[in-house]
């Protein structure tokens, strides 16, 4: 009976540049890389551990320039 | 009752006359010293300030602390980027650079003897902060009660802080004496073990216990201070308030004094934590990274590597290795840390 107000559909950012998820991946990157650097298991572990918390703090410096 | 009001209002009055004359005695002397500092400013300095805009008043102002901070942090920083990839030695400083690409990180990332110093470190660190955040905030919570005398052993308490690292390891190396020492002797004393009969400073075992326990006892103070600006800051009619409602003071600590205090306690933690990664003098002086390398934490060996082995640029990478991974951390505890304060 009563007419509804058609809700302007939000445009939805791409996943790959939404901070939200993007800035925990990073986080989560950061975290493994760190444990990876000092856990006391696996060489190879400690050898890639650079590369995985380059990665995530380089991830991290760009998406958390980017609008919430 | 007129006369007391009379009284009451002459006072009013007065103390108003007085404020008003105090503000303008203030103001003149800031008038005047100001006219003084004008004066001083030479003409051609004076005219060419007077035409400069608020912004480029303002870089005037921190251009100095910037220059300061590139020459001190930052060229440093780069310097220590462009030598882990080279094969430069401190011995030779004279001798030619060769770019050695990523051969120096991927050495120091598949050295098991630095993987060994890096978890050595991480030890060191997981415990100190565990120790210090525990004890700390138990002693700031007791000293936040006010009871008699709690000014006299918040000093107390704080002066370790205020010591050198030199002169504390130096005591504590007297302490830990097996045959003299008062840490042994105590010890003794509580367990019945004789006090020659174990080296805190010379066992494989007991030594990176030694170093704990140094940095705990040196700078729990520090986070009890932190500590204690945070539960100063919590007012005082939350707890009012709970009381009403009859909460207990287990939930209150729960529900007030903890969730408020935290923000305090997690920037505690970040400085405690970068600070004890980079620990170096407090090992060198009481155990020299030893007995063998069993407290050789990731600055020591840094340090033999650039200087003692001399392969700098390899130290290099190592350092910007530790670098990255601080950094890192930092960033998502600083994000963690706002989140805190958020809530």
């Amino acid at each position: 009976m009563t007419a509804q107000t058609p809700v302007p559909s939000k445009q939805k950012r791409p996943f790959f540049f939404r901070r939200g998820p993007m800035e925990n991946i990073a986080t989560g990157l950061i975290g493994l890389g760190f444990l990876m650097l000092f856990q006391p298991f696996l060489l190879i572990f400690y050898t890639w551990s650079l590369v995985t918390l380059l990665a995530g703090t380089l991830m991290f410096i760009i998406v958390s320039k980017f609008p919430e | 009752m007129t006369a007391r009001i009379r009284e009451r209002t002459g006072q009013f009055f007065r103390m108003r006359r007085f404020k008003t004359q105090v503000k303008s005695v203030t103001d003149t002397s800031s008038t005047i010293l100001g006219e003084a500092v004008a004066r001083a400013t030479p003409a051609p300095i004076a005219s060419r300030i007077r035409g400069l805009s608020d912004r480029s008043m303002a870089w005037l102002f921190i251009t100095p602390a910037i220059a300061l901070l590139l020459a001190v942090n930052i060229f440093p920083l780069i310097w220590a980027i462009y030598l882990s990839f080279t094969n430069f030695r401190a011995n030779r400083p004279n001798a030619a650079l060769e770019s050695v690409g990523l051969s120096n990180y991927s050495r120091v990332l598949n050295d098991p003897n630095i993987w060994q110093a890096m978890q050595t470190t991480a030890h060191f660190v997981f415990w100190t902060i565990l120790l210090q955040t525990l004890i700390g905030f138990s002693l700031a919570y007791l000293i936040d009660r006010k009871f008699r005398g709690h000014a006299f052993w918040t000093t107390i308490i704080l002066v370790p802080m205020m010591l050198s690292p030199a002169v504390v390891g130096n005591f504590w190396r007297f302490l830990y004496q097996p045959q003299i020492g008062l840490f042994n002797h105590i010890v003794s004393f509580l367990t019945g073990i004789p006090p020659s009969s174990f080296e805190m400073l010379g066992s494989v075992r007991l030594s990176p216990w030694a170093i704990i326990i140094v940095d705990t006892w040196m700078w729990t103070p520090y986070v009890m201070l932190i500590c204690l600006a945070g539960l100063r800051s919590i007012p005082d009619y939350i707890y009012e308030a709970a009381e009403v409602d009859r909460a207990s003071l287990w939930r209150q600590f729960w529900s007030i004094t903890l969730p408020m205090a935290l923000p305090f306690i997690m920037l505690a933690v970040l400085f405690r934590g970068i600070e004890n990664f980079k620990m170096f003098d407090m090992v060198t002086l009481l155990t020299g990274g030893g007995p063998g390398s069993t407290t050789e934490v990731a600055s020591i060996t840094l340090k033999r590597e650039a200087f003692e082995s001399w392969r700098t640029g390899r130290a290099s990478a190592f350092a910007i290795i530790l670098f990255v991974a601080v950094f890192g951390l930092a960033n998502i505890y600083v994000k963690a840390l706002n989140k805190v304060k958020q809530r």
